[in-house]
């Protein structure tokens, strides 16, 4: 399965990206969320447990399964108003 | 209903009387504005800059408004965000809302911009004398969600 991940905010600089393709044999989101984990540094911000996610720009949960060519976000807690 | 996400300053005033200017049947607008403050944290801020995720931002706020139009009787809803580089004392939010009765134009306001706090995709970033620092999400604001 092939995804788009984007990183924002604190995240985006403590990855130095703003996304990057994925391929990989995932269900839902959390298992996303898990390999990038394991390539340890700067993915470490994936831990964090106030996390935010979203699938094609829709905030969800991190059990949300995921499909072929989906958008998936990773952010912190949002800071708008 | 009329979203709008934009690094050009805004006018507030203009904006609140354009809530009712078409429609006379507005008895009542009521408008939150929130302002770059120069002090957070313990640190006075120089300046800020507003990160957004271009595409879900309207998406979050269109959902957001229209969960606002369902739960009360409202006649024009206007949202209105700043992106990018902003100084102290500069606009950053603006949420109008123009319904019959000034009740349902006081809920749905603070709803708006409860949700807006905890839903909408966007961060800021504070530049201070010790160096640039992340606003970090308050459980406040979490809680204020919450209780809607």
């Amino acid at each position: 399965m092939k995804l788009q991940v984007v990183y924002f905010a604190r995240y985006r600089e403590a990855l130095g990206l703003d996304g990057e393709a994925l391929e990989g044999d995932f269900q839902v989101l959390d298992d996303v969320r898990k390999a990038l984990l394991e390539r340890g540094q700067g993915y470490a911000v994936l831990a964090e447990q106030n996390l935010m996610c979203a699938r094609n720009q829709e905030l969800c949960r991190l059990a949300e399964p995921v499909a072929e060519g989906d958008e998936v976000a990773f952010f912190p807690p949002v800071t708008g108003g | 209903m009329a979203i709008r996400v934009q690094a050009q300053p805004f006018d507030a005033g203009q904006e609140v009387n354009a809530m009712h200017a078409a429609n006379v049947g507005v008895g009542a607008v009521v408008a939150f504005v929130g302002y770059v403050r120069d002090f957070n944290d313990g640190r006075e801020v120089a300046g800020m800059f507003l990160e957004h995720y271009p595409g879900m931002t309207e998406k979050a706020l269109d959902k957001i408004v229209v969960q606002a139009q369902q739960r009360w009787p409202l006649l024009k809803v206007e949202v209105l965000h700043r992106i990018g580089a902003l100084q102290p004392g500069e606009p950053i939010v603006f949420v109008g809302i123009a319904s019959a009765h000034r009740q349902a134009a006081f809920d749905a306001c603070n709803f708006v911009m409860d949700y807006l706090k905890t839903q909408a995709p966007f961060w800021k970033k504070e530049s201070t004398a010790l160096g640039p620092r992340w606003v970090e999400g308050r459980q406040s604001d979490q809680d204020a969600a919450e209780r809607w």
